[in-house]
């Protein structure tokens, strides 16, 4: 009798958590530029998907920014067939490895599974991620039937996530579609942010190929401000619509001495040299990149932990993570900040910095911190950080790069003097249309709300692509 | 790809490309630059727009072998293609009537001056130029520069061609003898930059810079070009590269185009050896 209790309880216990994913040995890992998880094989994935209830009315679903269908999809891997699943996502998301790998799944779809509320929650990101390779592996990109042509341009000005969105859907719709992208690469954040061991560059490379094959015209090297401005495209060169979509890519930097010392490195201009630029593959690769022994990160974001982690593989010997707040507040993903301690990143918390040291030949040597404590919380709801008095202390650095976000460039709105912006800089667009004070000219993503996350601007996106839809109908604004 | 569609070595050093990008010229303006990388493995480099030719669709720059990529360049030949090209980028120079005007251009800094000196001498200034280099093989485009300028010096350091003497010394004599230039233009290294300004501030004499710092995306997202002007913090790329002189922090910007060196020779003792195994 005994044994059978024991036998159940071992079962309750099973389907309480989720499948783990396979990953690269910490110490292994943080010598290369390969993806931290293998993946699941086919077993796991339909070992994790029968986990999932099928819920009768499925929360999961409006934890999604593009609402996929995820009881659906999931349904299908139960069922073997993996690359109906994958499509089936994309009906909503034209970029579902992406997002398998990059949303915070932990405060989206994961955090409104009924299951996470006695156990781990079904693993809808790793699922995904599962079925979009399996897909690509396979070879079997299909192209969903295109209606005829609607005699409509759309110009689409960033080719990040939102753009990429935005023109996946409008394409679908029969507008004809181009994409500017300001840089070399398409992608935006996806090519030049977000590290290879986190998302591998063929894996942006080819939902884009996706992307361009259901018929989305990719121009490149266009800086839209400078090459031609938002007017030229809606005027002369016959664009009916404009979905603006740049981004928030102005660094911040932290205000305080010494930081334009040689080696002090915008967490922008540090990723853009490694994962754009290839620098780590210096001198395979022309574009260098310092390699510091001591390397100092400042924030708590995603983007602080990609560049901790990248300072790691160019070989450093001690990386700090330097963060005002507890590591309860940090905004960073709970995987990758779960990742960077395994891989030996120190974090330095409740610590800011005030100085950089100079040593004496216009390169950076150490920096000065002070520690800080919670006091009450603030405007965002977070308890504010206040200096201890007295506790000033130094590190010997030879890397600083400050991640502390990111505002708006104003290189292309300085030119759209009809389009009205706020006090900070970001266009003022109506929530769930992207509408902007321009007829015919929407908004969306990071240039609108601030840096967010990636889904969340796909999000803007497929909202802007139905609006630019209704617009076509009614004309009306 | 852009097509290089002419090629003019305008000495041992310094090479003209005439390339093909009808929206750049279409757009261009005096004081504009561009980013180019040559290949897949390549990097992005900052070059400035020399000349511009709307109708034709070219733009014209003027660069100096100085490391890997510009040696590499310069290995191209006409018919031959630049992988990406970039621009124009950077606010144009600001022309108006300042009535009388010096340009100077030092080295391959002759090159941007050029157009720069033409639109000022179209918005009817009265202008004087001063184009210096280390010898007399480094000196180009002497015509052009004479025919869009009422004076013309020209100075070597070492005396091949022209005056014997660094750029500041005619422009200081200048300055002293006649009290009636308005507005100095100097574009050459930052070394020349700092001395035309020290000349200049002794006089009182508004000067406008080119600075040519360190650059990657060029559209003001990584901040590497940074420099400080009056004690703030600017991005070249967006904000210049073009700023009032006096106020810039040359050592600093000296500093930062240092950044590299040690990586930038590896790079190119890497480069030759290749080139010599060919």
């Amino acid at each position: 009798m005994e044994g059978k209790e024991e036998k159940e309880k071992e079962k309750k216990k099973k389907k309480k958590n989720r499948i783990k994913m396979r990953e690269q040995d910490p110490l292994a890992r943080a010598k290369n530029f390969m993806e931290v998880p293998y993946g699941y094989k086919p077993e796991e994935a339909v070992g994790e998907a029968f986990r999932c209830l099928s819920c009768l009315k499925p929360t999961c679903r409006n934890g999604c920014p593009v609402s996929v269908d995820i009881p659906a999809f999931i349904k299908l891997i139960k069922e073997g067939k993996f690359i109906k699943a994958a499509w089936k996502i994309k009906e909503d998301n034209a970029l579902p490895a992406v997002c398998g790998r990059v949303c915070p799944q932990e405060i989206q779809c994961e955090s409104l599974c009924i299951l996470g509320k006695k156990g781990e929650p079904v693993a809808i990101g790793n699922l995904e991620r599962f079925v979009a390779d399996y897909e690509a592996e396979k070879g079997e990109i299909q192209i969903p039937e295109i209606p005829g042509p609607s005699g409509r341009k759309v110009a689409i000005i960033g080719s990040g996530p939102g753009g990429l969105t935005c023109a996946a859907a409008l394409i679908k719709s029969g507008h004809q579609v181009t994409l500017f992208e300001a840089l070399h690469k398409p992608g935006g954040v996806l090519m030049y942010g977000i590290p290879e061991f986190r998302l591998p560059k063929v894996i942006v490379e080819r939902e884009v190929e996706y992307i361009k094959k259901l018929g989305v015209e990719v121009v490149l090297n266009a800086v839209i401000g400078k090459l031609h401005t938002v007017d030229e495209l809606l005027h002369d060169q016959g664009y009916d619509a404009c979905f603006v979509c740049t981004g928030a890519g102005l660094p911040i930097f932290l205000g305080i001495p010494g930081e334009n010392l040689n080696g002090v490195y915008s967490a922008n201009e540090f990723l853009t040299r490694a994962n754009l630029m290839k620098a780590y593959l210096f001198p395979e690769y022309d574009t260098p990149i310092k390699r510091g022994k001591k390397v100092a990160v400042f924030g708590g974001g995603n983007v602080a932990m990609d560049s901790a982690r990248v300072a790691l593989r160019l070989g450093a010997e001690k990386v700090y993570l330097t963060y005002r707040r507890s590591e309860a507040e940090m905004p960073a993903r709970k995987a990758e900040v779960h990742h960077a301690h395994e891989e030996g990143i120190e974090f330095l918390l409740l610590t800011n910095p005030l100085r950089f040291i100079d040593d004496g030949k216009g390169n950076i040597c150490g920096v000065e911190c002070i520690k800080m404590e919670l006091g009450e919380p603030d405007a965002s709801g977070r308890k504010k950080p206040v200096p201890l008095k007295g506790s000033e202390f130094q590190i010997e650095i030879d890397v600083a790069i400050p991640a502390l976000g990111t505002r708006a460039n104003p290189l292309l709105t300085q030119t759209m003097s009809d389009v009205k912006l706020n006090k900070r800089g970001y266009i003022v667009a109506e929530e769930g249309t992207g509408m902007t004070s321009k007829t015919g000219v929407f908004a969306g993503g990071d240039i609108v709300t601030g840096s967010a996350t990636v889904i969340l601007a796909m999000g803007a996106g497929k909202k802007a692509a139905n609006a630019i839809n209704e617009y076509f109908k009614w004309k009306y604004w | 790809m852009f097509k290089i569609l002419k090629k003019e070595e305008l000495s041992d050093l310094v090479i003209l490309f005439e390339i093909q990008a009808k929206d750049i010229a279409r757009k261009a303006k005096a004081g504009n630059f561009f980013v180019l990388r040559i290949h897949e493995q390549g990097e992005r480099i900052p070059l400035t727009i020399a000349d511009f030719d709307r109708e034709k669709g070219t733009i014209t720059t003027v660069f100096q072998k100085v490391g890997k990529t510009t040696h590499q360049l310069s290995t191209l030949n006409e018919g031959n293609f630049i992988l990406d090209v970039i621009g124009p980028l950077g606010m144009p120079s600001h022309i108006e009537n300042f009535r009388k005007v010096a340009c100077v251009g030092g080295g391959v800094g002759i090159a941007p001056i050029y157009p720069i000196a033409r639109a000022l001498k179209e918005a009817g200034n009265t202008v004087i130029s001063i184009i210096g280099a280390r010898m007399k093989n480094l000196i180009f485009w002497e015509d052009k520069m004479r025919s869009v300028s009422d004076e013309l010096i020209i100075t070597t350091d070492d005396g091949s061609y022209g005056r014997k003497a660094v750029v500041t010394v005619p422009l200081d004599e200048h300055l002293r003898e006649e009290k009636d230039i308005e507005l100095v233009y100097a574009i050459g290294p930052a070394i020349m930059m700092k001395f035309v300004c020290i000349t200049t501030q002794k006089h009182n004499v508004k000067t406008i810079v080119s600075l040519n710092s360190i650059m990657i995306d060029a559209t003001g997202m990584c901040g590497v070009c940074r420099v400080e002007v009056g004690g703030e913090t600017k991005f070249a790329c967006v904000d210049g590269p073009e700023f009032d002189g006096h106020k810039v922090d040359f050592d600093l910007l000296m500093s930062r185009q240092r950044m590299y060196i040690d990586e930038e020779k590896v790079a190119q003792e890497r480069y030759k050896e290749k080139v010599e195994v060919k």
